[in-house]
């Protein structure tokens, strides 16, 4: 939504991290994102629903230039992250990313041991000077993760060999671990069941004390537990933005309601 | 934001932390993507090695073959004078042939002789000397056309002789006048000589279509040797192995994808067809020799017995592409053929074979292809020892009676020690190269015109 | 020929037994062919099945065994003293045959009468002449023992192949009648002739399995026979290879192992890095334009035929090494290191060449099955892409090109021409790469061509080097394959 008014109603939990002004994406000749413009806050947990295919992973993977990866994809418009845009040509896309970490889909931990899963990111930004250093960095972030108690015993273990509930907490502390300032999320909880999911989500709400963090999830149940900010977006269009207690109980245009009530999607 | 002013990051020097504009990149970035450019020019460098190697390969195959198509003739005015070869003037057949190679020689020298005098070259050569700038297979040559036309007798005829294969190289720039210091085949008289005769148009390079046509010569005749006949042996090998590995490699493809059990036994031939496509392809060649030779008492250097070695070698490379084709065929064509109540039999008879035929027959060709190329195994089925000179008269004669195969043939030639032969070698090259690409490229385009998205 | 006729009479008679089936299955059914239990054509097929299978297969083993029960049976005409010294029964049981070929072609040609081959006298005529004059060359005259044993040859092979054409004949026709006769309406022909395919696709599936146990048993019998000629233990463990014609050889397989791994190392060495690199670099780095070029070009290199490869090494990489190793004051580093255009290098290079699209195209399929998440995975954290491939993309695809590696050594192993023709023919422990060194296939070449003489050891060793390369390659391409497959299992 074009209206601004609203997006100040909603600001309270945080300072501003990123904002988005009229962000258009294609992919080849078709275009995926049409003229969205969002604000996203610090401290707080902004989530991306709508139905498939709705833009809102595209969205997310152009706040830390993922898209950069497919050849094909071109961004068009402007996203400052502290004021500075992302998309500027003196920008490395490499530093950007430290800065704005990410969680995707499905865990994804890499064929090494739990340790060096979570070493990773700091290991490759030198973010740690000696070995034990590194454990603090490690054991830091595994506890942030809320996995640590389940993996202490075990570091040197293969990562994938964790259950997929603990795969993801450990993506999370992967994450974590190079001290970002944004933390985006791809409908982490789409490939685990809903024991797991909870954990997670719980997960989600503690790392608001530290994070910006973006979610995108297709379920709004999720949404209303973990966010305050909501965006709704349909067919490649923001159509809506605002606190999600308001977005759920008091939509302000119909394709929202229609979502929401399940009429569309 | 509570805990990142304790975080260890901060206190490492000079790290992503926040305190750093995105707009400026920071020193160990700038080092990151240095590290990140020197590993793509590693990616690039290996490429471009790999290019250039293929690049080297080709002008090098090209550069030292071209020359073989390419081959020296000598125009001469022959006197075929009676006197000689026909001393009581009878025309008798037998008379006529009672006269050697050795009569021959004087005609084509006196020939030589009368060349000379008449454009006026001056050279302190002897007849024979001069006769040296000839194949050695000249005489004999005329013999066999003097014993053909004998109403010829006493006429002076028009003749194109092969010139010897160190005035071919001295014409292809690869004999000169430095490089014969050593060399008592040809001397510097010869090639002023060769010189006057290149000034009056009596010698001349021309396209050479024996060097494709025609069939080996000895050691001493370079300028003589052709591969055509090492092609037609390789052409009955590839009927063979086409006529055996077709239907069985088919036929057990069928089996294997369509009807086996899954057992311990279908396990045991899926595995030894995979690890028989790896076998080094001279093992073959001790299979063939032990088997088709020793044992069964096949004649060596056969095509047929070739073809059967390299059958069993191609067998494994048809399967497996057999396979690979009746896979892709759905599984919802098999079970609408069995839904209208064909048998099991029918519906891969019927449907799942022709759809799959596109697939099975680039599978076929590429192995074909792959066979046409192969030496090793035939080395020891003896098809190099034995050299044919002759296209085979029948088909049973070209499966049965010894021959070479090309690339036997070109490993013949590059063995000999004279360069005249490396030509050869190079241009055969050439030739089986361009089978192989013609085999190639008839695949691609098979593939691309049936090709089936499902 | 009458096997060319006697094949052609069961072909024709299958033919006809066809037509026969079908005829006789419509009329049973009064020519309704709805009434029929299979198609008509199904009908046909079983007779002409029933008639050709059985017979050719009789034909196709009494092939095999008439040449050995004749051989035994003629072998033994020879008496022992006509053996001579050193010499094999073998070796005069091939001048039988030869006779008896060159007294086949004599009657062909007209030469001879069949009463004449069959009474002849070695004493009385010139029979070497009279041979020689229809193409058959023989070394020496002719013995009367070795001329008796041929035309006993000669008439068991006649006897032979009349019995071979009754039978057979009989057998075709009997099936014919067989099948004909159960022809009618209600015969399930479908079902018959179906099985009877399934029997062929068995035996051709099964054909595999025969080559295989063809090269194990034919190597096995000819080693084994090596075995009893040469100590096996200076075959495995001895230092030497010196085949010599006194009898006292020292076959060691050593050196040539030396060679053969000393090259495949050299080869693995240039083609394992340029290989991989290209294949990252075509799978993670190069636009869609450049890879739809470069990959097929490369892999043309795969395409070549092994002989020219073998030329490249012998005339162009070795001359030019030597020009720059060789040659003294005259090369181009001044150094005579190296003497001969073959060489360990030489050979090694230029395998090395031919090897980089195997293990490219190999490797590239590997990295490719590497799923894209953990890349994703790596991007996110803010990981460069040669960061990610290093240290997440190689480290998961390793195991994928350890076996692709394999794969590639065992090729070089087994590699035969670029060999013979590159590497030279002098068996020998050195680490300089630009000595002459020899390997297993070389050996295995140049000791099966030429003059064999399947008595001797230095012939037979071939055997038993042949066997070493293939349970070498063998057990290279299981691990192999076993590593690649439960890598691929890993990430389906």
């Amino acid at each position: 939504m074009k209206d601004m008014s609203q997006i100040a109603n909603a600001v309270e939990t945080g300072t501003n991290k990123i904002s988005a002004r009229d962000v258009n994406v294609f992919y080849g000749d078709s275009q995926a994102i049409k003229g969205v413009d969002v604000e996203i806050s610090n401290n707080t947990v902004t989530a991306f629903i709508g139905p498939s295919g709705c833009g809102k992973s595209t969205f997310l993977r152009c706040l830390n230039r993922m898209n950069d990866t497919i050849d094909i994809c071109r961004v068009t418009g402007t996203i400052r992250l502290d004021g500075e845009d992302i998309y500027d040509k003196r920008v490395d896309p490499v530093q950007l990313r430290a800065k704005v970490g990410m969680v995707f889909q499905k865990p994804n931990p890499f064929p090494k041991s739990i340790y060096d899963n979570v070493a990773y990111g700091p290991r490759i930004h030198g973010l740690a000077r000696s070995k034990s250093d590194l454990d603090e960095v490690v054991e830091r972030a595994l506890r942030r993760g809320a996995i640590w108690n389940e993996v202490k015993d075990r570091l040197y273990a293969p990562g994938t060999g964790l259950s997929g509930g603990q795969q993801q907490r450990l993506c999370i502390a992967r994450a974590v671990a190079t001290e970002p300032e944004v933390l985006l999320m791809d409908e982490p909880c789409s490939a685990l069941d809903p024991i797991a999911t909870a954990q997670v989500e719980e997960l989600i709400d503690e790392l608001r004390e530290n994070f910006a963090v973006v979610i995108v999830t297709h379920s709004m149940q999720q949404a209303a537990r973990v966010s305050q900010n909501t965006a709704f977006f349909h067919l490649g269009e923001l159509v809506e933005y605002g606190e999600t207690g308001q977005i759920f109980t008091n939509p302000q245009d119909p394709r929202t309601e229609s979502y929401i009530t399940g009429r569309i999607g | 934001m509570s805990d990142a002013t304790q975080n260890p990051g901060q206190s490492a020097g000079n790290p992503i932390g926040r305190a750093g504009s995105l707009l400026t990149k920071n020193a160990r970035t700038r080092r990151r993507n240095a590290a990140e450019k020197r590993f793509r020019l590693y990616g690039l460098t290996a490429i471009g090695i790999g290019l250039l190697m293929l690049i080297v390969l080709v002008t090098t195959i090209v550069g030292n073959g071209t020359g073989a198509f390419q081959q020296t003739f000598v125009t001469l005015k022959v006197d075929l004078l009676e006197a000689k070869l026909d001393k009581k003037g009878t025309r008798d057949i037998e008379a006529i042939k009672k006269v050697s190679t050795f009569g021959y020689a004087p005609l084509i020298n006196g020939a030589l002789q009368t060349y000379v005098t008449e454009h006026g070259i001056q050279t302190d050569l002897k007849p024979k000397a001069m006769g040296a700038i000839l194949s050695k297979d000249t005489a004999a040559q005329l013999r066999d056309y003097v014993l053909e036309n004998t109403d010829k007798i006493g006429q002076t005829l028009e003749f194109t002789f092969l010139a010897n294969s160190r005035v071919d190289g001295y014409l292809k720039g690869r004999v000169t006048r430095d490089s014969i210091a050593n060399d008592k085949n040809i001397s510097a008289e010869q090639l002023d000589l060769v010189d006057a005769m290149i000034a009056n148009g009596a010698i001349d390079k021309t396209f050479n279509l024996d060097f494709i046509l025609g069939g080996d010569a000895s050691d001493q005749r370079p300028e003589a040797a052709g591969i055509g006949v090492s092609m037609v042996g390789s052409m009955y090998m590839m009927l063979v192995v086409l006529a055996l590995s077709l239907p069985i490699g088919v036929a057990a493809s069928i089996y294997l994808e369509e009807f086996a059990p899954k057992n311990w036994l279908t396990d045991v031939i899926e595995v030894n067809i995979s690890n028989l496509a790896a076998v080094p392809s001279i093992v073959f060649g001790i299979l063939g020799l032990a088997v088709f030779i020793n044992t069964m008492h096949l004649p060596m250097s056969a095509p047929l017995v070739g073809g059967m070695v390299l059958t069993l070698m191609t067998l494994p490379t048809i399967i497996i592409s057999t396979r690979a084709s009746l896979k892709a065929v759905p599984p919802s064509i098999r079970d609408a053929a069995l839904g209208v109540g064909a048998s099991k039999m029918q519906s891969v008879f019927h449907h799942v074979l022709p759809l799959a035929a596109p697939g099975i027959l680039t599978g076929t060709i590429i192995g074909l292809a792959q066979a046409l190329g192969e030496t090793a195994p035939l080395l020891l089925i003896g098809m190099v020892g034995f050299v044919a000179s002759n296209a085979p008269d029948s088909i049973v004669d070209g499966l049965m009676s010894p021959n070479s195969a090309m690339p036997a043939q070109i490993y013949e030639w590059a063995k000999r020690a004279d360069p005249a032969f490396y030509e050869r070698a190079w241009g055969g090259i050439i030739i089986l190269l361009v089978f192989l690409v013609a085999m190639n490229t008839i695949a691609v385009i098979l593939r691309r015109r049936f090709e089936r998205r499902w | 020929m009458p096997l060319t006729w006697l094949i052609l009479f069961l072909f024709a008679l299958a033919a006809l037994g066809f037509i026969a089936g079908r005829v006789r299955a419509v009329n049973s059914a009064g020519g309704d062919v709805r009434e029929l239990h299979s198609l008509p054509n199904y009908y046909g097929w079983n007779v002409a099945l029933t008639a050709l299978v059985p017979a050719l297969a009789v034909l196709v083993v009494w092939l095999f065994v008439q040449p050995l029960m004749i051989e035994r049976s003629v072998s033994g005409m020879i008496p022992e003293e006509l053996i001579p010294e050193g010499s094999q029964r073998s070796l005069v049981m091939s001048d039988v045959r030869r006779v008896a070929h060159g007294l086949d072609m004599a009657v062909r040609q007209g030469a001879l009468s069949e009463d004449d081959a069959s009474d002849i006298r070695a004493g009385f005529t010139d029979l070497r002449g009279r041979l020689a004059d229809v193409g058959v060359a023989l070394g020496s005259d002719v013995r009367p023992e070795v001329l008796s044993a041929a035309q006993r040859y000669r008439q068991l092979n006649a006897t032979g192949t009349l019995w071979q054409s009754i039978i057979v004949a009989a057998l075709a026709l009997g099936g014919l009648t067989l099948a004909y006769t159960r022809t009618h309406k209600g015969f399930r022909a479908r079902n018959v002739v179906e099985r009877a395919i399934l029997a062929l696709l068995i035996l051709a599936a099964s054909i595999a399995v025969l080559t295989t146990l063809g090269i194990v048993l034919s190597m096995l019998f000819e080693t084994r026979n090596f075995f009893g000629l040469h100590s096996w233990s200076d075959f495995f463990f001895g230092t030497t290879w010196a085949p010599n014609f006194r009898g006292d050889s020292e076959l060691s397989i050593l050196p040539l192992l030396w060679g053969t791994l000393y090259i495949s190392f050299i080869a693995l060495a240039v083609a394992v890095p340029v290989g991989l690199f290209a294949a990252i670099y075509l799978s993670e780095y190069a636009s869609a334009a450049l890879r739809s070029f470069a990959k097929p070009l490369l892999e043309i290199l795969a395409g070549i035929p092994t002989i020219v490869y073998g030329m490249f090494a012998l005339l162009t990489v070795g001359p030019m090494l030597v020009n720059f190793f060789g040659r003294g004051p005259d090369g181009v580093l001044g150094v005579d290191w190296m003497s001969g255009a073959t060489s360990v290098l030489t050979a090694g290079v230029v395998m090395g060449i031919m090897l980089i699209p195997f293990v490219s195209s190999l490797s590239d399929d590997i990295i490719n099955s590497v799923p894209q998440s953990l890349r994703d995975g790596s991007y996110g954290l803010g990981a460069t892409q040669s960061e990610t491939v290093r240290q997440v993309v190689l480290p998961a695809a390793l195991p994928g090109i350890v076996g692709a590696v394999l794969l590639a050594a065992s090729r070089a192993i087994g590699e035969t021409m670029i060999v013979v023709m590159g590497a030279g023919a002098i068996a020998k422990f050195s680490l300089n790469p630009l000595e002459s060194m020899t390997t297993i296939t070389t050996r295995i070449v140049s000791q099966l061509t030429g003059d064999t003489d399947f008595a001797s050891p230095e012939t037979l060793v071939a055997f038993a080097l042949g066997l070493t390369l293939f349970v070498l390659t063998l057990g290279l391409n299981i691990l192999a394959l076993y590593i690649v497959r439960k890598y691929r299992e890993q990430y389906e």
